[in-house]
């Protein structure tokens, strides 16, 4: 964790892409836009003095009832320099959505696909979006705080007499 | 007759039979062909399990791949937002379930830094965390070369190597009560004291086991038919690494030097010594030899930490986050009052977020979670590892022979209860 | 002497050779799958009960262990696997998940394997120790002595007999 890649992201971008920074129990963040998502996490990935070229995580934080609703994270790290960084785009509760990493890091791919299947996420520009976890016949958004945990979709009809 | 030669795939071609059409036929033209769909799993004889790989074969080569998971998906995040910080444990057991206590330890890791207590941490139950750590590291990697020499035939080598982890299960038994799902760790340390003995058991288990991978080894690394399925197949390139997200063993076939132990040392790694074995083609075999050399290496660490321990308690003394000693508790009020509002109210951990990372058995295990304040968390994300190590799969499986599978599958070492969650 | 008592005989004959010489199909998804091989090494040696070697096809096999966690999208796999394999066949749950579920009650988990197939043993544990494993081997080699297993009750029901009495007189029919 590093303090020099939030100095760096506040001096190339304005407080328009960067909403917020910080740093909690050592981890170093930063709440982007989602509007300037892709172009801050290539300014990551290309810069010589940050070269995040390690993808390590993509997931989503359902904070109802807060809106935004769904936090996208994306933890990011560099082998070379040794520090990672946590950045956060709040979306909507209605048709979330964001640009897709996948052609920064081809890793992204499969964590934007769960993140699509847990929580209904769209990511723009991802080349197959679709269930990664769940089959495809299951209707909604399993870890949406709304979903009921107990609830079953069985694909199979239950042997007579099983509880 | 003249007869249309393409060879892309789904063409047709129109033959018509006779001695002159036969002398039409260009001898360099390809026998169009189309390719036929494979699938493989969910239920797969490689020991696995639940992972469906869907192929596009051309004869014997695979010329797409798509690989499906969630055929184990059994909602770690959903049931962790349901529990109490301390039930979680058992769920993250069996997440890698190779190699429970270094989930355990990650886990109570990621909640200590949120309560801001992981610099008061007994060093007595740092050390047992290295030492129980190691030994199912140990334990995973014996389990991963032994199902995947048996895959290719080396049925002998599985034997060795079971037995070996045979061994290492009954210590763990002795040390946490249980063979596999141990549940052995809390937050704020473990749950209970080395046992009488236990170490020198451990040592001298170590060289047993230290003679089984000797024999493995003696049987696998020179012999020509394990070298011929291994060597150059599934291979990885060093600047796919990180791109993809690979970690661990993996990674570090292909050369990329990441070890969370050296980089970002954690509990008491930082005291010992021992080397971090990096391939460099990327192939096979360089997987099976970077686990090879790990074994001997935690095998290392073990005997460090076995000689340093010092002694001391096992479990932080702050009532507000772990159970007082039973012998208190029996004895002395204050202690029972402790222990009531403990069971009563649990575990609360102020609010926050963070992303703690250790090093599992496949790779960067990490933990972000989310905490609102009460006693249960808002969000337990498991950062599994091999979920990435398996995404590159589907790139590097097309070209290789459907044979090349098997050892490529089993040398990522995807084990579902982790991938899947 | 009535063909009831060669039939009979006829039918220990054949479930002792039966329990004897399981060939099982191991539908290993998770955790308790670990425990299964060691259930194959050498210290819980299940060789020794003629169980030894797996039949990786369904059409081979007559003993389906389901060990590990049966999730919803795998049910269909499960049944399908089931359907395939010959009568008689037994099954096994091995283990608490694909007995009930296990502490995983949720969207996802199946509570247990015996809502898609008929089980015979029920082996509880989180895994289940070796030695369990074993005496639920040994428990369902002494149902399938008796006859009792669930595949060996239907075929009585549907055929009659659950042995072939044409060994015996081409013509034969059970009580005859």
């Amino acid at each position: 964790m590093a303090k020099i890649i939030l100095d760096k992201l506040l001096e190339r971008f304005t407080g328009a892409e960067i909403l917020e920074t910080g740093s909690q129990h050592g981890n170093e963040w930063a709440r982007v836009a989602p509007a300037a998502w892709l172009q801050v996490a290539g300014f990551l990935l290309r810069d010589p003095a940050l070269q995040m070229s390690m993808f390590t995580d993509l997931t989503c934080v359902d904070r109802l009832p807060r809106e935004p609703r769904f936090d996208v994270v994306v933890h990011l790290y560099s082998v070379e320099q040794k520090h990672r960084v946590r950045l956060l785009a709040g979306l909507p509760a209605t048709d979330p959505a964001i640009a897709s990493l996948v052609s920064l890091w081809p890793g992204a791919n499969w964590f934007e696909r769960e993140a699509f299947d847990m929580y209904g996420v769209r990511f723009e520009g991802h080349p197959d979006l679709r269930r990664i976890l769940m089959y495809p016949e299951f209707q909604g958004y399993p870890l949406r705080k709304d979903y009921p945990k107990e609830k079953r979709q069985p694909l199979l009809r239950r042997l007579p007499g099983s509880v | 007759m003249a007869a249309e030669i393409t060879s892309e795939p789904g063409s047709k071609r129109r033959v018509v039979f006779g001695e002159a059409d036969v002398s039409d036929f260009d001898e360099s033209a390809e026998v169009p062909v189309e390719s036929m769909p494979l699938r493989m799993g969910p239920s797969h004889p490689a020991m696995h399990g639940t992972i469906r790989m869907a192929l596009e074969v051309d004869g014997e080569k695979i010329r797409t791949c798509d690989i499906e998971i969630g055929y184990l998906h059994r909602c770690f995040e959903k049931e962790a937002e349901a529990a109490t910080w301390t039930q979680i444990f058992p769920y993250t057991d069996r997440l890698n379930y190779v190699s429970p206590m270094l989930n355990n330890v990650g886990y109570a890791l990621a909640v200590e830094k949120l309560l801001d207590i992981d610099q008061k941490i007994p060093e007595r139950a740092q050390y047992i965390r290295v030492i129980v750590g190691e030994v199912s590291r140990i334990a995973d990697h014996l389990t991963c070369l032994g199902a995947s020499a048996m895959e290719l035939g080396a049925f002998t080598v599985f034997f060795y190597l079971i037995k070996a982890r045979e061994w290492l299960w009954e210590l763990l038994e002795e040390i946490s009560g249980a063979r596999l799902t141990h549940s052995y760790v809390r937050i704020g340390g473990v749950v209970g004291d080395i046992p009488e003995g236990w170490a020198a058991k451990l040592l001298s288990t170590l060289g047993k086991v230290r003679e089984a991978i000797g024999d493995a080894d003696k049987l696998l690394t020179r012999n020509k038919i394990f070298r011929d399925r291994m060597d150059g197949v599934g291979i990885i390139a060093k600047n796919d690494a990180a791109g993809w997200g690979l970690t661990g063993p993996v990674a570090r076939s292909t050369g990329l030097d990441y070890d969370v132990r050296k980089d970002h040392p954690y509990l008491v790694y930082d005291r010992f010594d021992f080397d971090v074995p990096v391939g460099s083609t990327g192939d096979n075999f360089d997987r099976y030899a970077v686990r090879l050399e790990e074994i001997r290496q935690s095998m290392r660490i073990l005997e460090q930490a076995l000689a340093r321990i010092p002694d001391g308690q096992i479990l932080i003394d702050d009532v507000r986050v772990a159970l007082p000693a039973k012998r208190e508790t029996y004895n002395s009020i204050e202690a029972m009052i402790a222990h009531f509002k403990m069971i009563m109210d649990g575990l609360h951990v102020p609010p926050g977020e963070i992303y703690s990372f250790t090093e599992g058995g496949n790779g960067e295990l990490g933990f972000y979670i989310v905490s609102d304040g009460t006693g249960r968390p808002w969000k337990c994300r498991v950062r599994p590892p091999c979920f990435a190590n398996l995404a590159i799969l589907n790139k590097v499986l097309p070209g290789l022979f459907i044979a090349d599978v098997v050892p490529t599958f089993g040398m990522i070492n995807m084990i579902g209860g982790e991938c899947d969650r | 002497m009535p063909v009831s008592f060669y039939s009979s005989k006829l039918a220990d004959a054949i479930n002792w050779a039966r329990k004897y010489s399981l060939f099982q199909y191991p539908f290993v998804t998770a955790c308790c799958g670990m425990e299964f091989m060691a259930l194959w090494g050498p210290k819980y040696d299940v060789a020794r009960f003629g169980a030894e070697f797996p039949r990786f096809s369904p059409r081979q096999a007559d003993l389906l262990i389901v060990v590990g966690t049966v999730t919803e999208k795998q049910g269909p796999v499960l049944r399908r696997i089931y359907d395939q394999m010959c009568e008689p066949k037994w099954v096994i749950a091995f283990g608490v998940c694909a007995s009930t579920g296990g502490f995983y009650q949720n969207y996802s988990t199946m509570p247990g394997a015996d809502q898609v197939i008929p089980v015979d043993v029920y082996v509880p544990g989180c895994p289940p120790r070796p030695e369990q494993a074993l005496d639920a081997l040994m428990l369902l080699q002494d149902r399938i002595q008796r006859g009792e297993g669930h595949s060996q009750v239907v075929l009585k029901q549907e055929k009659g007999f659950d042995v072939p009495l044409a060994a015996i007189r081409p013509s034969a029919k059970a009580g005859g």
